[in-house]
């Protein structure tokens, strides 16, 4: 039963990596502060499930949760990455609302808030599933850490430092801040297949913006633009967050206060360290 | 090599840019000058492409450019730096320079050391102090294949030593027959450096020709003094 437990953290904390090592791209090393992109992860979730529940096998479903949520991310990108900083955020953010408003009322599609269960599992052994997701997130964020680290990722940090001046260099930045868009949504996608099929559930509440201010909380104390910092971040804070959950307290009051008491952690280590546990970057 | 014919820039009622018409000519350094709101540097985003223009020509090497997106300019041999520096603060010295090119160390090395920034080049660019940041600017426009430099302000705001080596920079691309393009304040710089001065008011070409002529010109002492 503990072990069950664990192995549950480890599942969740491997793919909370992906999340926010992919929206990390975006965010911190291109500078696009996509605020729609848990509607990419609940995209992927969606496409996943109901691909697999009409009996294609997992492999396929996985690639097209990624395909399907790049697809819709690039013309989101393609239509919106010239609109400037705040500007850029709110439309983003407003995808989430679409994202929740379409996957509620979709109904023969998506069954609207009943949510379609009985997603089904790829590995049934838990142990066994966080082998894999492990291998999964491994290879992703190995791959986005490799694209960082290239002549691209130089391009899309330029950017996120000053757009005018990569342009001035010869660098079309439309274009790169697309592929930029592009990828990120793309892992995004996996991601959203990983979780639906560990949880064998998907309803409109995978676009709650609650998940996604723990994904960014996670990104901002590990440190923008540092792949290192997501990684150590996501598993102290999770650690940190779960344990909460043994508070010998009154359980009326128990929930409001994790999260005051993880909150609370939060702020003080961002007084501390405004650049996050191992940011170096200012946005 | 570029001429500007006829261009024009409103913003709102404001001719920025009016009908102004010029050419550099290959191998030789010409000066823009002329007082604060002139339109120096919109005519200097407009020929880089930050600006897109309303009206008018301009051809670099024969090719037209007007309207081309800044990247494509860019690619076809325009370099500049900017009068509020623009560095990847980010990033280091060397992912600087090498956004500009895929350039060798030694070639990194050589370009630095002609603009006289002794530094690591693993240092972050936000550590240098805003001169330092400006050689660097610099530095990596020089390394951009270009077939001509457009310099805006370079010596403003930082320290007189940087300023006496951005001289010396300055004279040593003239030595070497470069085609600059330049925005300058320091009249005695501009005067004892520029082939031709080109004095904007108000959008429009006022005079050009000589740095000597147009010292002795009433018209440019006006535009600066009023009458």
């Amino acid at each position: 039963m503990i072990l069950d437990y664990f192995v549950s953290i480890i599942i969740y904390s491997l793919i909370y990596i992906l999340i926010v090592t992919s929206l990390n791209l975006a965010y911190g090393f291109t500078g696009l502060v996509n605020l729609g992109h848990m509607a990419f992860f609940g995209i992927g979730a969606y496409v996943s499930a109901l691909l697999t529940i009409h009996g294609v096998p997992w492999y396929i479903a996985m690639i097209l949760a990624g395909a399907i949520a790049s697809i819709l991310g690039t013309i989101m990108a393609a239509i919106t990455v010239r609109l400037k900083g705040d500007y850029f955020q709110v439309v983003t953010l407003g995808l989430v609302f679409m994202a929740i408003a379409i996957s509620r009322n979709w109904i023969s599609l998506t069954r609207g808030a009943l949510g379609l269960p009985g997603v089904p599992s790829i590995i049934s052994n838990k142990f066994y599933y966080m082998v894999f997701v492990f291998v999964i997130c491994a290879v992703c964020v190995f791959i986005i850490n490799l694209i960082v680290k290239s002549k691209t990722g130089r391009i899309f940090q330029a950017i996120r430092d000053d757009e005018t001046a990569a342009a001035i260099l010869g660098k079309n930045t439309y274009f790169y801040k697309v592929l930029s868009i592009l990828i990120s949504t793309f892992f995004a996608g996996i991601a959203g297949s990983l979780f639906v099929h560990y949880i064998n559930f998907v309803d409109p509440t995978i676009f709650d913006l609650e998940f996604f201010v723990l994904m960014l909380s996670f990104l901002i104390i590990g440190g923008v633009a540092s792949i290192k910092g997501t990684i150590i971040s996501v598993f102290v804070l999770e650690s940190v967050y779960e344990s909460l959950r043994f508070i010998q307290i009154s359980p009326e009051i128990i929930g409001a206060l994790r999260v005051m008491i993880f909150m609370g952690m939060l702020l003080v280590i961002l007084i501390i360290r405004p650049k996050g546990m191992f940011g170096k970057v200012v946005i | 090599m570029l001429s500007l014919n006829k261009v024009a820039k409103r913003f709102g009622g404001v001719n920025a840019v009016n009908k102004c018409t010029f050419n550099v000519e290959e191998g030789t350094i010409t000066s823009l000058i002329g007082p604060n709101g002139a339109g120096k540097t919109t005519v200097f985003n407009i020929i880089s492409g930050l600006t897109k223009p309303d009206a008018g020509t301009i051809k670099l090497n024969g090719k037209e450019i007007a309207g081309l997106p800044a990247y494509k300019i860019a690619q076809s041999g325009i370099s500049r730096t900017f009068q509020l520096t623009k560095v990847f603060r980010n990033m280091s010295i060397k992912d600087n320079l090498l956004m500009a090119k895929e350039a060798s160390e030694k070639e990194m090395e050589d370009v630095l050391k002609s603009v006289y920034l002794h530094k690591p080049i693993d240092t972050t660019a936000s550590e240098l102090s805003y001169g330092q940041q400006r050689l660097l600017e610099i530095a990596r426009a020089l390394l951009m294949e270009h077939s001509l430099l457009m310099l805006d302000e370079p010596t403003a705001g930082v320290n007189p030593r940087i300023r006496q080596e951005l001289k010396i920079i300055l004279k040593k691309l003239r030595k070497e027959g470069k085609t600059v393009l330049l925005i300058e304040h320091d009249m005695d710089f501009v005067m004892d450096i520029s082939d031709k001065v080109i004095v904007l008011a108000e959008g429009r070409v006022l005079r050009e020709g000589k740095p000597k002529e147009i010292m002795k010109d009433k018209k440019v002492l006006e535009a600066y003094l009023g009458k």
